[in-house]
């Protein structure tokens, strides 16, 4: 471990690398995870398929990037896309997402909203196994990437190193700032998310103000899973995606979510990043086989410390 | 009738009595052997499980083509039963009970993975019915003792130990000695990359060399710029990495994208991660690790060669067979030559005909050791040279030379 701190002592510009990666990684994630607590915020539901959204948004952007040629003999059609740049499928995904979160709260999210907690996770639990199956059966069961030759950006070339940044994570992380601060504009200041913040406060008194509270969980839920959806564009185009690999990112989103704490729209965004770069640091002092105890030895502590704090300010009392 | 013929009368019966018995507990329906596998045809391994079940059926096929094996002077077929495990090990063990005891399967082929393999020989074994597997890798398969298990691949330790051997001999060669190298080592936390690791960890011990990284890959990886930062800034002089399809690709992906500078970089699942396919000329110079090649020069009289048997797999499948279906088919070749040798169906015989398995196919020369596995077989490595799979080592099959040493990404 200290020969690990040497080591990066010795080398500022690669500790800076892992520190500049970690952030771009940590704001896909928040990404992800400013959808889980919308969901959670407003509807009190706590989706468990928000992993397989972003697949099925980074299978999108495979087919969007490579060219593929679809034949139905029974009805005579034949289809041939060309493949063109994946960063196309940043406006796909979020519309075709939308539109399936769409669906499935009409078909069953509907049903839950104002059940227990128990049932929404059983029943978002149900609809990422639908879609991992799904996704197995219509795209692949292989390892996908979406291919694009952004390339590297370098910089500050010496003789311990350069800097080395993919070109695509400096865009996931432009587009994750932006669409954070489109969203936090977006539930402030118009009537459509003032509606999802009366909703998210008191549904019952939102409904006797004349808000149709089934309408606000429909958007909020295509909403989420059209964010899932470019989160996922940006995971195809910098890491792999596998159809059954939905998991983790609905694992990380949660953990970001109860560090942010719930309802705090800019801390999932810190959290998110900085939990991106903290794991990237950690990996290399305490060792990869420690990163996944490293992110929940943190929310534990964060958990700890909460709990220390309230019950010292008895503000469960008030 | 004297005494003595009453006896031998008897004993005439009695043994007709057992190889009626024999008979009836062997699954051979009129002139056709019946073989039984669960394979994934749905869930994570489907693609790889097509591609066994494409291996079984060319060979059931091509043998059936030719005229069926003779045992004890006829000619039988061959027909496999299968089910589909959706890639579950617990399915996998329940459909074993299922063709063993409805569907009377006396014989079976391996599953798809050394997880799924692992969760079906225990069955097997209970019931004392030989299996010969085709893609269960892991070392651990090999050390319990099970005395009904075959697997016609190298194992998981052998993997990657000649790339090792190939970064000594450049050393050598270099006028360097091998002690002097250092070795990376990325693996994911799984039985099988990890046996993989304990292979690669014990022959660079051997050779004296320095292990600088090893790191142990979450099961769930899903980003690898923490480790390959740090191998940026070490430095070593070998980079092996395991982890499924899923590692290969995130490891071309992102070492390129790191501009992580390493002589030789070695992996496994290249060829199953499409990584020719997926990052073109990003992945010039890996080696990787293969159970097989059609450039070698084995040879048997039912597939031709090596070459052969990827032409007739093409043909037939419309793809280049990828190592999964070689081995797949060479374990109905292997069952062929066992039913033939023991001339009879009674498992007990089968199973002794099969552990003196000695054979040449066109995957590889084949013969158990004690505990099932295949030691006439050395892995193959290949260098992605020019968007193709070359083979560089063992030097005895290499049909191209290793570029080694891999430039730097600011000369590629």
């Amino acid at each position: 471990m200290i020969e690990n701190i040497q080591l990066l002592a010795q080398n500022p510009v690669g500790l800076l690398n892992l520190i500049i990666d970690g952030i771009m990684i940590g704001a896909i994630f928040a990404l992800i995870a400013y959808g889980m607590a919308l969901v959670w915020g407003v509807m009190n539901i706590i989706n468990l398929s928000q992993g397989e959204y972003v697949i099925f948004g980074g299978f999108l952007a495979f087919y969007v990037s490579t060219s593929w040629e679809l034949q139905i003999g029974a009805i005579g059609l034949s289809i041939s896309w060309p493949g063109i740049h994946a960063l196309w499928a940043l406006l796909l995904a979020p519309l075709v997402l939308y539109l399936i979160g769409w669906l499935f709260y009409r078909v069953v999210i509907f049903r839950i909203v104002n059940r227990d907690m128990f049932t929404s996770i059983l029943a978002t639990f149900g609809i990422s196994i639908l879609l991992q199956q799904f996704m197995n059966g219509v795209f692949t069961a292989d390892d996908v990437v979406a291919r694009h030759d952004m390339g590297t950006w370098l910089a500050w070339r010496t003789d311990v190193g350069e800097l080395a940044i993919e070109r695509v994570r400096m865009v996931a992380l432009v587009f994750a700032l932006i669409v954070g601060g489109v969203l936090s504009v977006y539930l402030k200041h118009t009537r459509d998310g003032q509606a999802i913040r009366a909703v998210a406060q008191n549904a019952r008194a939102a409904e006797l103000m004349g808000i149709d509270a089934d309408r606000v969980y429909a958007r909020t839920y295509a909403l989420n899973a059209a964010l899932c959806g470019a989160a996922g564009v940006l995971i195809a185009m910098t890491l792999t995606i596998h159809a059954f690999t939905g998991l983790i990112y609905t694992v990380r989103s949660f953990m970001i979510v109860i560090i942010a704490g719930l309802g705090n729209v800019t801390g999932v965004i810190v959290a998110g990043i900085g939990l991106g770069a903290g794991e990237k640091v950690a990996e290399v002092v305490i060792g990869t086989s420690y990163q996944v105890a490293f992110v929940t030895g943190l929310l534990l502590a964060v958990l700890l410390y909460r709990g220390i704090r309230l019950a010292m300010q008895r503000k469960y009392l008030a | 009738m004297t005494k003595f013929e009453l006896t031998t009368g008897l004993l005439a019966t009695v043994a007709m009595g057992a190889m009626g018995v024999t008979t009836a507990q062997a699954k051979v329906e009129g002139d056709t052997i019946v073989l039984g596998a669960a394979v994934s045809k749905s869930g994570k391994y489907s693609t790889n499980g097509k591609h066994t079940m494409n291996g079984y059926n060319l060979a059931v096929e091509r043998l059936n083509a030719m005229g069926g094996i003779s045992v004890g002077g006829k000619k039988y077929k061959m027909r496999v039963i299968y089910y589909d495990d959706e890639s579950r090990g617990a399915r996998g063990a329940q459909l074993a009970e299922r063709l063993i005891n409805q569907d009377k399967v006396r014989y079976m082929l391996g599953p798809y993975s050394s997880g799924l393999t692992k969760a079906i020989v225990p069955v097997t074994e209970k019931y004392k019915i030989p299996m010969v597997e085709a893609n269960g890798a892991s070392r651990s398969l090999f050390t319990k003792g099970y005395k009904y298990l075959f697997a016609v691949l190298s194992t998981s330790e052998q993997y990657l130990a000649s790339a090792i051997a190939l970064a000594a001999e450049k050393a050598r060669s270099a006028g360097r000695n091998p002690n002097t190298l250092r070795v990376a080592l990325a693996f994911e936390n799984d039985p099988f990359s990890q046996d993989v690791r304990a292979g690669v960890i014990d022959d660079a011990k051997r050779y004296g060399m320095k292990i600088v990284v090893d790191g142990r890959l979450p099961r769930d990886l899903s980003d690898m710029k923490g480790i390959l930062q740090k191998v940026k800034l070490i430095k070593p002089d070998i980079l092996v990495v395991s982890g499924h399809s899923k590692g290969a690709a995130l490891a071309i992906r992102q070492i390129a994208a790191l501009r992580v500078n390493v002589p030789m970089l070695a992996m496994t699942h290249c060829d199953s991660a499409q990584v020719i396919k997926k990052y073109g000329k990003k992945s010039e110079y890996t080696l990787c690790a293969s159970q097989w090649a059609p450039s070698l020069s084995y040879k048997d009289n039912v597939f031709g060669s090596a070459g052969d048997f990827a032409k007739i797999f093409k043909a037939k499948y419309g793809y280049a067979p990828p190592y999964q279906a070689a081995e797949s088919a060479a374990a109905v070749l292997v069952y062929a030559d066992a039913f033939r040798r023991a001339g009879a169906f009674g498992t007990d015989k089968v199973r002794a005909a099969l552990a003196a398995t000695k054979m040449q196919t066109f995957y590889g020369n084949i013969r158990f050791d004690s505990s099932g596995k295949n030691v006439a077989k050395p892995m193959v490595l290949f260098q992605i040279q020019d968007g193709q799979y070359k083979v560089v080592a063992p030097t005895k099959w290499a049909s191209s030379k290793i570029r080694f040493p891999t430039p730097r990404w600011d000369k590629r």
